[in-house]
């Protein structure tokens, strides 16, 4: 399945790649490939903004502005501030959890 | 809360020197599932202290992350343990987890295995390799259903709340509050009320793919306009003979089963946080627009009703 398109902030840069595959191993949505010994976009929009490329990219090739994908979260940070987060590891317990 | 698991190693089986390392978050149901799909194999499990939380949202929370492991690594002392120097970890991990840092200060290689722990059997027999399957999320209408009590729970517990201003304003009579008018239009807010949870959190999750458009917000307004249009024809309530009436429920409940639809692209596995942010910039205007004009409409009825005007 498929969301918006044209709003991933992600980015890559194919000339800093050293084709060490991490970003083909975590991306849960498939939008890496590996061609010729470098990774490759597949399809940007299946991009949802988990990072996990980003953070397991040695060489700066990738970046992402990273965050969760929730309506409830994103609301929250705009009534209180704050980046967006679920609120899942609070020891406090919130029901609303994700 | 019994659903936490006590950090550390653990043993699946008859593990050596030579079996794998799986390494898992401490909420149970997460640990349940890896020691089931490691049935049959010899491993050793680490467990990190994710406080509870599964792999997925404590990877993004950072408590499955890359200190952790570490930590954990460090407090087995795991090094001793095995003889080879890798740990798989699930794939979902990654957001947490750099596998290069943790590499350079522990000496393990970090694995991404495969997203669902059913495929370990299947990654293990191909040589710690995956296959696109393995390494993509599912969201299929069976994985959407299971989610949808936790979309109409959390929109229940304020219907409560909706169900009292509309009662109440229904009720309101110039001489105080008549129980005897709260009922006659009122119930028949409250029934389109329900009807609209019932669209935007569960009907839509359902057929998700199968509700025209990319948005969410779209998807839920098309899903609580048909939900309501199908109601109004079929049931024909009497108080929706009022113009004013029928055309606040037509604004206002499809607006609301398109703001609660929005609310489940945080259950979803495919929708990014610059994809919700441009829903919510246009469609919390919208919301706003459509709460307030419905709030107009009712009351011009009321004051309508009270030959006020």
């Amino acid at each position: 399945m498929k969301y918006l398109v044209n709003v991933t902030t992600l980015a890559y840069k194919d000339d800093k790649c050293a084709g060490c595959g991490r970003c083909v191993e975590v991306c849960p949505q498939g939008v890496f490939e590996m061609n010729e010994k470098k990774a490759m976009i597949t399809d940007r929009d299946l991009c949802m903004e988990c990072g996990a490329c980003a953070k397991n990219c040695d060489f700066e090739a990738i970046s992402v502005n990273s965050g969760v994908g929730c309506a409830a979260a994103i609301i929250n940070s705009m009534i209180k501030g704050g980046e967006p987060n679920c609120g899942c590891s609070d020891t406090s317990g919130s029901s609303n959890c994700c | 809360m019994a659903y936490i698991v006590e950090p550390g190693l653990y043993a699946v089986g008859s593990p050596t020197k030579d079996s794998d390392v799986f390494v898992t978050a401490n909420y149970k149901l997460t640990f349940d599932i890896l020691r089931r799909s490691l049935y049959q194999i010899d491993a050793w499990i680490l467990v990190l202290d994710t406080k509870g939380i599964n792999v997925w949202c404590a990877a993004g929370k950072g408590t499955f992350g890359t200190d952790e492991l570490v930590r954990q690594i460090r407090l087995s002392k795991l090094d001793s343990v095995v003889e080879h120097r890798r740990i798989i970890l699930p794939q979902l991990g990654a957001v947490g987890v750099s596998a290069s840092q943790a590499q350079k200060i522990t000496g393990f290689r970090v694995f991404f295995g495969p997203v669902d722990a059913r495929d370990i059997p299947a990654y293990v027999a191909l040589g710690r390799k995956k296959t696109k399957e393995m390494s993509t999320i599912r969201f299929n209408i069976l994985d959407r259903l299971v989610l949808t009590p936790m979309e109409i729970n959390p929109a229940m517990k304020k219907f409560p709340w909706f169900a009292l201003a509309v009662l109440v304003l229904f009720g309101l009579q110039p001489s105080g509050i008549l129980f005897s008018s709260i009922w006659h239009p009122g119930m028949t807010f409250l029934l389109f009320g329900l009807l609209a949870v019932l669209a935007g959190a569960f009907v839509t999750p359902v057929l998700l793919p199968f509700v025209p458009f990319r948005s969410f917000a779209v998807k839920g307004w098309i899903v609580g306009m048909a939900m309501v249009a199908g109601a109004v024809l079929i049931i024909d309530p009497l108080p929706l003979h009022n113009m004013l009436l029928l055309v606040s429920v037509y604004v206002f409940f499809p607006a609301l089963s398109s703001y609660i639809a929005l609310q489940f692209t945080g259950s979803t596995t495919f929708t990014g946080m610059s994809g919700v942010k441009k829903e919510l910039k246009i469609g919390i205007t919208l919301y706003a627009t459509a709460t307030a004009a419905f709030i107009i409409m009712v009351v011009v009825y009321k004051l309508k009703e009270w030959e006020v005007i």
